[in-house]
């Protein structure tokens, strides 16, 4: 049943000092599905990141990323993963293009210039990308972010709060990029604490909280944790967001 | 592994030198201050110090490199702590690269700016009627203790830049290096000096680096005072790496 998941977790602890961050952290990822983390501020959401992605050290457990132990085979996880942190990981004095170029030499491929075109013309950058990346917007500069995870086409993407900070817009952007990962096959954990984000994304929610993973399963499982729906009449007004977009216009 | 290590440093070398290019003023910023040494010292006490023979601005140089050398590393302490600081340290350490070039690429890309500012300084110098007997093989051994000097203060720098908490902090561990050579023979000779402070000047690093570098300038034949010089240099050198690599395994563990 493990056997074949993309990230499987068991029994992860880590303390900082006296502060025990995660206390027994077990969870199993499908390969090509998204998982979402979901968890407050300081819930360990970012350490639970940092250790799969090989920059920190777990006090116990065991973990493995596409069937490599993370203890035990760092580099070979490293081969198969992209991080993308909970602050944008781009070169603010290099153009757009030379930070994917950057990156794709440092993954050793071939025609880092042409790769670093194709994903300029995804990510919608193709104007910007002679442009220092000082002078992008908060959201460019996440897109750019992510482009640079996707070189060397790994088959885990971890995402750390992709789309805190952004625009609604922006963040509408961003969803759609992570869609599209997992429709060509790649497996995406993402931490968020915006509830609506892991609803509109994961085909599995996780909530951490107090270093334990509290509940694990789809968006119709969680609900039904809950006591059944009644069924009450209310007047629909429109959201904030409604109107947001029907003034600015949401054309993508 | 080895080979990757070369080219993946070479990468983020190649990245780094880029930021110089793109912001020379970290440059002129590293050369000023040395530079308005040099001026004040040479027109405004020169005339009123007993050095010897010879020019006051040609007694002067070897301390002025030096000094240029410890405020130049102040940068590389604050690029490699922005580095930290932006997430960017965090993506490379995360991907499938020799661990050790991050470091490597920050330590080369500070040889060369130091490389950069040593020739504005000595170019100043000339103007200002430096003149040197050394041959091509001295001025090579002189490139080479500095070289080694920027190394050594380099790898110093990396501590700083990898374990700072603000920018401030970052770039005050270089004070004390730039003043280092106040209390040495760089500015006067040190047999004018009160007995503790001569005893201090006389077996501290700058010292018999700038003596060393003096005797190469002035073409004659270099004591046995350049081996005190090596010895220091390589000696802080290995045990300011082995600190830098402590706190960097900290770091990225």
């Amino acid at each position: 049943m493990t056997a074949g998941a993309a990230i499987h977790v068991r029994g992860l602890e880590k303390s900082y000092k006296e502060l025990e961050v995660l206390r027994g952290v077990e969870f199993d990822v499908e390969r090509g599905s998204i998982f979402a983390l979901l968890g407050s501020n300081g819930a360990g959401k970012t350490t639970v990141v940092k250790i799969l992605s090989t920059l920190l050290k777990a006090d116990a457990g065991e973990a493995r990323v596409d069937g490599f132990d993370i203890a035990v085979q760092p580099a070979s996880v490293r081969e198969t993963i992209s991080l993308t942190g909970q602050f944008a990981a781009v070169d603010e004095v290099l153009s757009g293009r030379e930070n994917l170029i950057l990156v794709a030499r440092l993954r050793h491929l071939d025609d880092p210039g042409a790769i670093a075109d194709d994903l300029l013309e995804r990510f919608s950058l193709t104007d910007a990308a002679a442009r220092k990346v000082s002078t992008y917007s908060g959201g460019m500069r996440r897109r750019l972010d992510i482009a640079m995870s996707l070189i060397g086409n790994p088959s885990v993407i971890f995402l750390d709060e992709p789309t805190t900070g952004l625009d609604p817009q922006a963040r509408i952007e961003v969803w759609r990029v992570v869609k599209e990962l997992a429709g060509h096959g790649t497996t995406v954990l993402l931490t968020t604490q915006y509830l609506d984000e892991a609803e509109h994304l994961a085909d599995r929610i996780a909530i951490l909280h107090e270093g334990r993973i509290i509940v694990n399963g789809t968006l119709g499982e969680l609900k039904q944790l809950l006591p059944p729906a009644k069924v009450e009449y209310i007047e629909k007004q429109p959201t904030l967001e409604d109107v947001f977009f029907a003034l600015v216009g949401t054309d993508q | 592994m080895t080979k990757r290590f070369f080219s993946d440093t070479a990468v983020l070398l190649g990245r780094s030198l880029r930021h110089i290019t793109r912001s020379p003023d970290t440059i002129i910023t590293t050369t000023i201050m040395p530079i308005a040494m040099l001026l004040l010292f040479v027109y405004v006490f020169g005339g009123a110090i007993k050095h010897g023979s010879g020019s006051y601005v040609t007694y002067l140089l070897p301390g002025i490199l030096l000094i240029t050398i410890a405020s130049g590393i102040a940068y590389t302490a604050f690029r490699l702590f922005t580095d930290m600081q932006s997430g960017i340290f965090e993506r490379f350490q995360s991907m499938p690269i020799a661990r050790a070039s991050v470091l490597w690429a920050h330590v080369l890309t500070s040889v060369v700016a130091n490389l950069i500012s040593l020739v504005v300084v000595v170019l100043v110098a000339l103007l200002m009627g430096f003149r040197s007997g050394a041959g091509v093989a001295a001025w090579l051994e002189v490139a080479g203790i500095l070289v080694l000097f920027t190394l050594m203060l380099t790898w110093i720098a990396v501590i700083p830049g990898l374990s700072a908490k603000s920018t401030d902090g970052v770039s005050a561990f270089s004070y004390p290096l730039i003043f280092l050579p106040f209390i040495s023979s760089a500015f006067v000779p040190t047999d004018t000096m009160p007995g503790p402070v001569r005893v201090f000047a006389e077996h501290q690093p700058v010292t018999s680096i700038v003596n060393a570098l003096r005797d190469l300038f002035s073409g004659q034949p270099v004591g046995t005072g350049i081996w005190t010089a090596l010895a220091w240099c390589v000696g802080i050198l290995v045990v300011a790496h082995s600190f830098a690599m402590v706190t960097y395994r900290r770091r990225i563990s």
